[in-house]
């Protein structure tokens, strides 16, 4: 064991620390190499866990809400409603063509409200001028790129009710 | 006659696995957003293909990576 510190010019701190940052910072090609097997298997694992959210998903069950009754709403108007829960905005227009579309308020690019612009007959987002057509709720104009999920709707007399959501694949 | 002939094949050896896993990742890294952006449209069926071909590219990389430790040692040996 040594006792003594060896004599020499050198402050005590260089030996204890007798790695120069130069070299601490020198990364060889092994552990380049190691560190994108690493990189690699992080992104297998998102897959994986893309997969099993896939795999344990189940189907909702949606309730059946009134929404409103067909005598409300007149040609070109809109019924801003909740569903499936309170926090889920919807909108349900009456389009010129007298016929019933009511889908997610929240624009899927940024979730800002979507609204529905009479004059062009479609629905609109404010924040980046997205712009989703009223009779698929796909995405025609602007940055969004998946369409609105549709609220199912279903009429029974004269009274229309939210019946489900309809995901699609209306990009 | 050059002594450091190995130790060269070594390193290009070393440079092209080192290569083809950065090429690996950047496949890995377009599979993973596309897959994302899929499951998040409502579309859930590229999920588990994209989980497998994954696995199958982060096992290539594991191959690659067991391979330039190999082929280091060996070098460092001559």
């Amino acid at each position: 064991m040594k006792l003594f510190r060896r004599p020499s010019s050198d402050p005590l701190w260089r030996d204890e620390f007798s790695v120069s940052t130069a070299d601490e910072r020198y990364v060889n090609r092994r552990q380049f190499a190691k560190f994108l097997t690493l990189t690699s298997l992080a992104m297998a694992a998102g897959n994986l866990w893309i997969a099993m959210r896939g795999w344990l998903y189940r189907q909702p069950a949606y309730p059946r809400n009134l929404v409103a009754g067909v005598d409300e709403i007149p040609v070109g108007g809109v019924k801003l409603f909740a569903y499936p829960e309170a926090q889920d905005t919807c909108i349900l227009v009456r389009t010129p063509a007298n016929t019933f579309a009511a889908y997610s308020q929240k624009c899927t690019h940024l979730s800002c409200a979507v609204y529905y612009s009479k004059e062009s007959n479609r629905l609109e987002c404010p924040c980046h001028q997205g712009v989703f057509a009223i009779a698929d709720g796909a995405p025609v104009a602007g940055p969004p790129q998946r369409a609105l999920p549709r609220i199912l709707l279903e009429q029974k007399g004269s009274s229309l009710f939210a019946v489900g959501i309809d995901l699609g694949e209306r990009a | 006659m050059n002594t450091n002939a190995p130790q060269r094949r070594g390193v290009t050896a070393i440079d092209g696995a080192l290569a083809l896993i950065a090429v690996l990742l950047m496949v890995q890294i377009w599979l993973l957003s596309s897959t994302l952006e899929e499951f998040l449209a409502g579309r859930r069926d590229a999920a588990t293909p994209g989980a497998i071909i994954s696995c199958g590219i982060f096992l290539a990389c594991l191959g690659l990576y067991l391979l330039i430790e190999r082929v280091d040692a060996e070098v460092r040996k001559d």
